[in-house]
Parts: C-alpha cells; sequence; structure tokens
C-alpha cells in the first residue's frame, strides 16, 4: 500500500508513542540479540581463529568452499538449461490443436508440479536402480530439478504465449504463416521476454532447490560443508561446526540476493521497454518462489 | 506387494507424521504470516523494516538451510531441539515469509476508499486493519494462501534430511532396509502427498467461492 492510506501523518502524540514503541522494540531485539551473542561468547564460538578458518587458504576450506559452491551452481544451470527447453516443449504441446498432444502434456505437468521434488529425485535415486538403471547423485539431482521446474516453466510459458495480445496471432496467420512460424516467430519471441523476471525468479529457486543434494549425498555446497565439519570434528572436536555452517549458509543467501537483485533489474529493464508491456497482467501461479513445490494450479 | 503389505503400517504413520507437521506448521506460518504482514503496513517505521528484512532473508534462504540452522546452529546457543519440533519450526518460520507476502498483496487490493472511510469514522490503525482491512484481505486472497499451504505440504519431505521419519523418508530407510520392490511405496509415498494436497486444493476452490467479495 502506497503506505499514506492506512493510517494518518501522525501527530505529536503518535509520535511520541512511536518513539517510546521503537525505543522499547529495540531494546528487546538488542536483548536477544546480545543474549544470542554471549551464548555464543560463553560457547568460545565467537573467537577469532575460529573464524580465521573460512578464510585460511592453507587449511584448503575457501578452496573447498569454492568448489562446491562451482557444483552448486553447475547443478543450477544444467537444470536450468534443459528445465527452459523442456518447459518451453511442454507448454507449446499443452497449448496444441490436437488432443492427443494436449491431454497427454497437461496430465505430465499436472503430476510433476504435484509431487514433492524431494520424492521426484528419491524415486530418480532410490526406486529406479531396481529396474536396472543406476543414476550417480548428479545424474539424480538434475533430473529431478529439470523434471520438476519444466513443469512450473511450462506453466509460465503458458500465461506468457497467453498473454500475447490476439491480434499478433491473427496477424501471423493472416500473411500466411504456418502454426509452427506463428509460434516460433511470434508468440515465443514475446512470451520470453515478458516472462523473463520470472524467469530469472524461478532460476533463484532453482538454486535454492538444488541444496535438496545434500540429503542424497551430492557433494554441494551444504555437503561440503558438512563433510568437512566431520572431517574437523576428528581432530579438534566440535570446534569449527557452527563457523563452516555460518559459511554456508552466508555464501547461499549472498548468491541468492544477488539473483534476486538481478531479477529486479531485469523486471524494471523490461518493464521500461514498451514492447514488453503489460506483464503484469498476466496470470502466475502465486507460489512460483517457494520452491520444492507448485500448488496445482 | 507383500514387501508393500509389510511396510503398510511405516507408511501410515509415515503419514500421520507428515500431517501433523503440515497442520502445525501451517498454524504457525498463518499467524506468524498475519503478524509480519500487519508489521509491514504498520505506521511504526522499525516494525517495517523487522518484517521486510524477514521476509527477504526467508526467502532467500533455501528451506534446507533454515533446516540446518534449527537442527545444528541452535545446539550452540544452548537450545536443543528433537527433530520434529525443529522441522516444524524450519517449515513455519519458511512459509511464514510466504504467507506475509500475499497477504500483503491481499492488503494491497483492498479499495482505498474502505480505509479511509475507517479512518474517517474515527477507527484507529489497529482497529482499522482488525475490523476493516485484514477481513477483506484474507478473503481475496484465499487462492494464494491455498496455493502456499500446498507448496508448505510438499516442502515438508525436507523434512526427511534431518532424521524426521515422515512420509518421504520411508524411502531412504526402506532402501537400506532390504531389497524389496520399491515400486508400489513410492506409488504408497506419492498418493500420502496427494491425499492432503488434492482435497486442499477443492476445498480452497469452494471457499474461495463462498467468501469472494463482488467488487
Amino acid at each position: 500500500m502506497s503506505t499514506t492510506v492506512l493510517f494518518d501523518t501522525p501527530g505529536p502524540r503518535a509520535r511520541r508513542r512511536q518513539l517510546i514503541g521503537t525505543v522499547l522494540g529495540a531494546l528487546v531485539l538488542l536483548g536477544l540479540l546480545a543474549f544470542v551473542l554471549a551464548r555464543l561468547n560463553a560457547n568460545g564460538q565467537l573467537e577469532g581463529q575460529r573464524w580465521a578458518i573460512l578464510f585460511d587458504t592453507s587449511t584448503g576450506v575457501p578452496q573447498r568452499l569454492g568448489e562446491a559452491l562451482l557444483r552448486t551452481l553447475q547443478v543450477a544451470a544444467v537444470g536450468m538449461l534443459f528445465a527452459t527447453l523442456f518447459g518451453m516443449l511442454l507448454a507449446v504441446g499443452r497449448l496444441s490443436d490436437h488432443r492427443w498432444v494436449r491431454i497427454p502434456v497437461a496430465t505430465v505437468i499436472e503430476f510433476f508440479r504435484a509431487v514433492p521434488l524431494l520424492v521426484l529425485i528419491f524415486a530418480l535415486y532410490f526406486v529406479l536402480p531396481s529396474y536396472g538403471i543406476d543414476l550417480s547423485a548428479f545424474a539424480a539431482l538434475t533430473t529431478g530439478l529439470v523434471l520438476y521446474n519444466s513443469a512450473v516453466l511450462a506453466e509460465i510459458f503458458r500465461a506468457g504465449i497467453l498473454s500475447v495480445d490476439r491480434g499478433q496471432r491473427e496477424a501471423g496467420f493472416a500473411i500466411g504463416m504456418r502454426k509452427t512460424q506463428v509460434m516460433t516467430l511470434i508468440l515465443l519471441p514475446q512470451a520470453v521476454r515478458r516472462m523473463l523476471p520470472v524467469l530469472v525468479a524461478q532460476l533463484v529457486v532453482l538454486l535454492k532447490d538444488s541444496s535438496l543434494g545434500f540429503i542424497i549425498g551430492y557433494f554441494e555446497l551444504l555437503r561440503q560443508a558438512r563433510s568437512l565439519v566431520e572431517f574437523y570434528n576428528l581432530g579438534f572436536g566440535n570446534t569449527y561446526t557452527f563457523q563452516l555452517y555460518v559459511g554456508a549458509a552466508l555464501i547461499y543467501i549472498l548468491v541468492n540476493v544477488l539473483l534476486s537483485w538481478l531479477a529486479r533489474v531485469v523486471e524494471r529493464r523490461t518493464r521500461r521497454s514498451s514492447k514488453a508491456a503489460a506483464a503484469e497482467d498476466v496470470e502466475l501461479p502465486a507460489d512460483v518462489q517457494m520452491g520444492g513445490g507448485g500448488g496445482p494450479a | 506387494m507383500q514387501f508393500f503389505v509389510d511396510n503398510f503400517d511405516l507408511l501410515k504413520d509415515a503419514f500421520l507424521q507428515t500431517l501433523s507437521l503440515s497442520l502445525l506448521a501451517g498454524l504457525l506460518a498463518l499467524v506468524l504470516g498475519t503478524l509480519l504482514a500487519a508489521m509491514r503496513v504498520s505506521p511504526i517505521a522499525p516494525l517495517r523494516w523487522l518484517a521486510t528484512f524477514y521476509v527477504e532473508t526467508f526467502r532467500n534462504t533455501p528451506l534446507t538451510v533454515v533446516f540446518f540452522f534449527m537442527i545444528f546452529g541452535l545446539p550452540q546457543i544452548d537450545f536443543v531441539i528433537d527433530f520434529f519440533t525443529g522441522a516444524v519450526l524450519s517449515v513455519g518460520l519458511y512459509t511464514a515469509a510466504f504467507v506475509c507476502e500475499a497477504l500483503r498483496s491481499g492488503i494491497n487490493a483492498v479499495a482505498a476508499g474502505q480505509v479511509e472511510a475507517a479512518r474517517a469514522v474515527g477507527l484507529t490503525f489497529g482497529q482499522t486493519l482488525r475490523e476493516i482491512v485484514l477481513p477483506q484481505a484474507f478473503r481475496t486472497v484465499v487462492p494464494p494462501l491455498g496455493n502456499v499451504w500446498i507448496a508448505m505440504v510438499k516442502n515438508t519431505s525436507i523434512a526427511a534430511g534431518f532424521s524426521v521419519t515422515e512420509l518421504s523418508a520411508v524411502l531412504p530407510r526402506l532402501v537400506n532396509a532390504d531389497a524389496g520392490d520399491l515400486t508400489l511405496v513410492l506409488v504408497g509415498v506419492v498418493a500420502g502427498y496427494l491425499i492432503i494436497t488434492l482435497p486442499s486444493a477443492f476445498a480452497v476452490h469452494r471457499l474461495e467461492r463462498r467468501v469472494a467479495i463482488l467488487r
């Protein structure tokens, strides 16, 4: 809300009350923060040398975390590439004129959106071997991500294609284009440009979901942190546990915040360009951002 | 088939675990998310900042990392909680950020005239929010909230990685047990989730039609 509608500009008395509230709230928050810091300090978690391990290249920790970040990004990149391709195909299939294409494709999309991503990954990793197909953790993770995200992206593309003005399509047919030409030359380019912000947002979700690799033992960022912790626990007891986890989490948050920021930049740029106007009134699955599973449409 | 029948009780317990985890986390997310949404539109700037900070942090953190902090981080400040509580807290706190965003979009959709009228008759900010804005906002965001709920039910599967014996966890547990045919078990697991999500989607649809406001 444009903040002004919900409340009046505060007068002197309201301002005083707000000031008191602000100070009290700040005190409570600071108290909480101080409590956490005090507990951490009492447990010796704040000592500089414990944190130094995150930056000390001689221990190999920063390198390991860097490699793990690369592996995380690798999964995300491969996943995004294939998910975009398949998503586009599925979207076109769902909009097909032929019922025998449309219905199976719709079923596939709805199925993969209805099943939790982790169950998909488990199915690929634990159930497929009994049919003689052994997937590596990387393959299972990436395939799961691709299956789930192509279903989500298909819905995004479909919304985009449907949002392109009807006249565009009709004009294409009027100058004698075939259905395929209308789709690939007229509708898809406009749909993709319009959906760019949502696509980037979905990349953030995909990157977040790649952390599920932790559970099936793919050495992405979290798993690497865990294994480093286990390694150091042998030599030094519980010394570096907290630091390594916080380090891994911070890397995740940093990368995601960067991507979210990128998404916002892309969104602002597309909104400014007149060619891609009216992206706002496109209907989307409301929970695209949540990861791990969208809702049925 | 025999393998499936032998493990049916395991599957049933796991289903109940997923159901209770979802319900508890959903309740927590709804309450906290409403509070956060109220904070985000409040006249007191620090409250707004705090809520914005919360939402941005949780939306940019993988749920797995939230789990990590709950399960391995909290003991570092001497809070030891069991895995199930940790899972409820993780999923609930994470989802609250999305509930807040959904609700905020609903608050934005309430016609400005409603709020102006409320202020004109002398209602305070709290009263305006409680009596006028939120009841209407909740009605408009029934579908997005339903989607958040369904996504959350599916997100509870991540608890499988943190020693909670919920539905998804059945698969790795039985893989380690012995090599029976897992296909039927997989079907059972998927069915377990659908038993929760499909009726939810249906109920949300019904509710949406019943409470929708004509504008």
